[in-house]
């Protein structure tokens, strides 16, 4: 198994500012806007960026932990039934400006489960895709992220590993993982 | 491990204990999906499910058939009154018929005992037992196990107590295995004549006296008189048994300690519960019948799951 490093922790700690700012330039004062961190890996990346965000603006923006499990389509396809994680909104998501957060963007699957598990609590007024990976060349569906950490040449046989602190490991990396050998 | 051991749900005595906490970890997540403003989801929509009842049933076929709706899933429901077994189709015929359909699990209520496990061994769709004469029930032991770990926190090392017509009662078998599995203590109480034989021979204890048997317990899960499986006279009259075996409020008032009622329905009010314990603050009876939907979602969703 061969590792390559993507991001280490400076790096990362950039990026995250980047993409905080690019949010700040789209929503203004954030008045109507909550973000949406996609279980299980999804909402430590949102954790982040709601705090990243409250130091520049001062604004506390609602968070929300959404989980696609019930609405995944590779039900009866696979050997185990996924297990559910925790869905937890405390705010209404009727005509609210949506920032979905996920760690990597792959087949796109995933965020097509998300957002059919998101209309199931009311009607956003948009929704937007921020990602941390973007993995190239790599889609089953036509969905595109609208901010994007960095993006990544892979193959599908290739996965990316997020390790955060936030998840109890010792510094923020992002791994590229070669399983071929 | 997050998938159940079994390809049926037949009885408690067959599954795990790890078996029943995923099911109720399954079954949280459910129960959260049951209040939200969409209480449905799209898991099992390309599945069809069949409730086949040889039995009367009301709660249990209203659930079954909510939970799989919740799912998504394509439902058909067979109640033998209406159907060909008065011809004198055999059983294996009529369940290969539905199959022959494409059916792809089967809940079923029958009144003979084992009638779900001859059924899993001669065809190849999940089955659900839904009730199989006094023998089983094991969603309705699920349910309330699930109920007691919602209102106490856990199952293990609580006192249990079940109470009344022990003797033909499936939800009694059922009830046992699940709480002894999780690490409950389990009594039950009744008069003599319907207490099983043996039950003297097992780790369950044996009460005759319903004032001590509540005494005991934290928890206790009162039956209903089971008139229509009874060929003889098992006590007097129903008034006495209510006399010696009827719960009151003021029975529950005055033990001075908090006690969960639990009763799987149809309740006889006046007779083994008074109508103000039924309604009173102990009662969870109808808690029961909510986290029935979840249970009995989370059992078809880890068994639809599973296949391939």
């Amino acid at each position: 198994m061969q590792k390559k490093l993507i991001l280490d922790s400076d790096l990362l700690d950039i990026t995250l500012s980047r993409l905080c700012q690019q949010l700040i330039e789209n929503h203004g004062d954030f008045d109507n806007s909550v973000i949406l961190g996609l279980q299980p890996r999804g909402i430590f990346l949102a954790e982040i960026i709601q705090k990243k965000l409250r130091m520049l603006t001062r604004k506390e923006i609602p968070i929300g932990y959404l989980d696609a499990t019930f609405h995944r389509d590779d039900f009866r396809r696979r050997e185990i039934p996924a297990k559910a994680s925790e869905v937890r909104i405390p705010f209404i998501i009727e005509d609210k400006k949506v920032i979905l957060v996920d760690d990597v963007l792959f087949t796109g699957r995933t965020v097509r489960a998300a957002l059919d598990a998101m209309i199931a609590f009311g009607r956003p007024a948009k929704v937007e895709l921020l990602v941390l990976i973007d993995r190239r060349h790599t889609r089953d569906l036509p969905i595109a992220p609208d901010y994007v950490g960095k993006t990544v040449n892979t193959l599908a046989s290739q996965k990316v590993l997020v390790e955060l602190e936030a998840q109890g490991h010792e510094q923020n990396k992002i791994w590229l993982i070669n399983n071929k050998d | 491990m997050s998938k159940l051991s079994k390809k049926h749900l037949l009885g408690i005595k067959d599954i795990t204990t790890q078996d029943i906490q995923l099911i109720f970890e399954t079954a949280d997540t459910f129960k959260d999906v049951l209040n939200r403003p969409i209480k449905k989801v799209p898991s099992l929509r390309d599945i069809t499910i069949a409730n086949i009842f040889f039995e009367n049933s009301t709660r249990t076929r209203l659930s079954f058939e909510l939970a799989e709706k919740r799912l998504s899933a394509d439902v058909v429901n067979f109640s033998a009154s209406t159907s060909s077994v008065k011809k004198g189709e055999t059983l294996l015929d009529t369940v290969n018929n539905i199959l022959a359909m494409k059916v792809d699990m089967v809940v079923m209520r029958h009144a003979s005992p084992g009638a779900p496990h001859y059924l899993a061994r001669h065809i190849n769709a999940n089955i659900v037992n839904a009730g199989d004469g006094t023998h089983e029930h094991p969603t309705q032991a699920l349910l309330d196990a699930y109920s007691i770990r919602e209102k106490l926190g856990d199952v293990a090392g609580k006192n249990v107590a079940i109470i009344g017509d022990i003797l033909h009662s499936r939800v009694a078998l059922s009830n046992i295995f699940a709480l002894q599995k999780l690490g409950a203590k389990v009594m039950v109480c009744g008069p003599p004549t319907l207490l099983p034989k043996f039950i003297g021979q097992t780790s369950v204890l044996v009460e005759t006296d319903v004032k001590k048997a509540l005494a005991w317990c934290d928890v206790a899960n009162v039956l209903r008189i089971q008139l229509e499986r009874q060929q003889i006279k098992y006590f007097p009259s129903l008034r006495e048994y209510s006399l010696y075996y009827g719960i009151t409020k003021k029975m529950l008032d005055a033990l001075k300690k908090p006690i969960v009622l639990m009763h799987p329905g149809p309740i006889n009010r006046g007779v083994e519960l008074s109508s103000d314990a039924a309604d009173s603050h102990h009662a969870v009876i109808l808690d029961q019948v909510e986290n029935g939907v979840a249970i009995r979602m989370a059992v078809l969703y880890l068994l639809a799951g599973s296949t391939n």
